[in-house]
């Protein structure tokens, strides 16, 4: 269907002079992906559908229980049970009928989340876990999608937008802001902690209203900034997000490369062991132990103190065949890349290697 | 010369408040070595540093009013 200007049901935005007719378009010809359709998706969804985005995609896999009902309102007591991604295609579909929605009722993994997030140009992270929200950053640098984030816990929530570049700016994603993927029950989640219901319902309102300043052009939306809220002392900070060079080391450089990636052990908590530098110095009079520098062929300060060979984390992954020692020490500039690169090797390995990385890096062994 | 900690989320519980002030912390890494002496459970948390509304990843000079926060990740959705 083409745009139709004129349209009274949005005649009370497009007579706002800075969204008019061409802003009322633009959304018209937009595709956005909701991803999680529960607290921040629910009500981010219901703006953006009644905003009349042209396109807009629901995936969630899970299903409408009773404890969501107290933030997620567009639900009622009779969907419980119900696949969260359908019941809300139809919901929202009678609250607007002259746009497109699609209900992708499937659990987003490596393997099929870039063939879907390709099909949009706006991406909305509203899911309720790191293995997600740092498998759905990821997904957009590799296919340069905008990354609208939002996140809560209790009374706070964060909001920012990620991969969009202002001109003349550099595009910082999630993996800037935190670049150490936190160990599992080292950050509560909502089952845990509790959530107030009108926070998520604030912060995915901002993450809708971004969308649309994005889209229609309009305002100074969060790119490469994040803002915090708290709903007990009204406060909100602000901070400015700056890209760092070794952040893009740490997602997978292609298509085959995301696809091969299990975000859920990468943010399992199973973190590999750590050596301090001390007991690494010891550990290199062994001549059975291999040691790995996981750092790119031209990132200095060279090594000669000891024996290793260099294979880069970008392709770490395929040369994790070749690797015979049966203890492996790996080493990078700070430590964060070869803690990446022992627990791919451990992922792949399992328990038939000893994999160690060296803690704080090279630059803390050389001090 | 005084520095002005910000602290979201759990880091407030774990301090006991949502703002703190140091003194004597000369740069940012002193300053978070204090905190870990003195709240060792910070330690098992990760979280962005900002100095002045700006993310930092490497050791930056403090000066007197500048403003520290901390910030962990949220999951919840």
């Amino acid at each position: 269907m083409a745009y139709r200007s004129g349209n009274p049901r949005y005649q009370r935005q497009t007579s706002l002079k800075e969204l008019g007719e061409d802003g009322q378009e633009r959304l018209y010809n937009a595709k956005v992906l909701v991803i999680g359709a529960g607290g921040l998706g629910c009500p981010a969804l219901q703006y953006l559908v009644a905003a009349g985005v042209g396109t807009i995609g629901i995936a969630d896999h899970d299903q409408v229980s009773l404890s969501n009902l107290h933030r997620q309102v567009l639900y009622s007591t009779d969907d419980i049970g119900l696949s969260k991604a359908l019941r809300a295609a139809d919901i929202l579909a009678s609250l607007n009928t002259e746009i497109e929605i699609n209900a992708i009722n499937t659990l987003l993994t490596s393997s099929n989340s870039l063939d879907i997030i390709s099909q949009y140009d706006i991406i909305l992270d509203g899911t309720d876990n790191f293995a997600s929200r740092y498998m759905i950053n990821d997904a957009c640098v590799i296919l340069d999608k905008t990354l609208v984030y939002g996140a809560i816990s209790r009374f706070e929530g964060q909001v920012a937008i990620f991969n969009d570049r202002k001109e003349g700016e550099i595009s910082t994603n999630y993996r800037d802001l935190f670049p150490d993927i936190p160990a599992e029950g080292e950050i509560q989640n909502c089952e845990e902690t509790g959530v107030l219901g009108v926070l998520p319902g604030i912060i995915g309102c901002m993450m809708a209203s971004e969308t649309i300043k994005l889209i229609a052009g309009i305002g100074d939306p969060l790119i490469n900034r994040l803002i915090t809220y708290n709903t007990l002392n009204n406060q909100i900070y602000e901070l400015e997000i700056q890209a760092l060079p070794d952040t893009r080391l740490l997602i997978p450089s292609n298509a085959g490369e995301f696809k091969q990636t299990d975000y859920d052990w990468l943010c399992s908590g199973v973190s590999m062991p750590e050596l301090e530098p001390d007991l690494f110095t010891q550990m290199l009079d062994h001549s059975e132990i291999s040691v790995i520098d996981v750092r790119e062929t031209h990132e200095i300060p060279l090594i000669n103190e000891f024996e290793h060979q260099n294979i880069p984390l970008s392709v770490f992954r395929s040369k994790l065949a070749s690797i015979s020692a049966d203890t492996v020490i790996l080493f990078c500039q700070a430590g964060k890349r070869s803690a990446q690169a022992a627990k791919i090797m451990s992922e792949y390995y399992g328990n038939s290697k000893k994999i160690y990385s060296l803690k704080g890096g090279i630059i803390n062994w050389k001090k | 010369m005084q520095v002005k900690v910000l602290l979201f989320g759990q880091l407030a519980d774990i301090l006991g408040n949502s703002e703190i002030y140091l003194e004597d912390v000369s740069n940012s890494d002193m300053l978070i070595e204090t905190l870990h002496l003195q709240y060792p459970e910070l330690l098992n948390f990760k979280y962005a540093i900002a100095l002045d509304n700006k993310v930092i990843s490497r050791k930056m000079v403090l000066r007197d009013n500048s403003t520290i926060a901390l910030l962990p990740p949220f999951s919840g959705g």
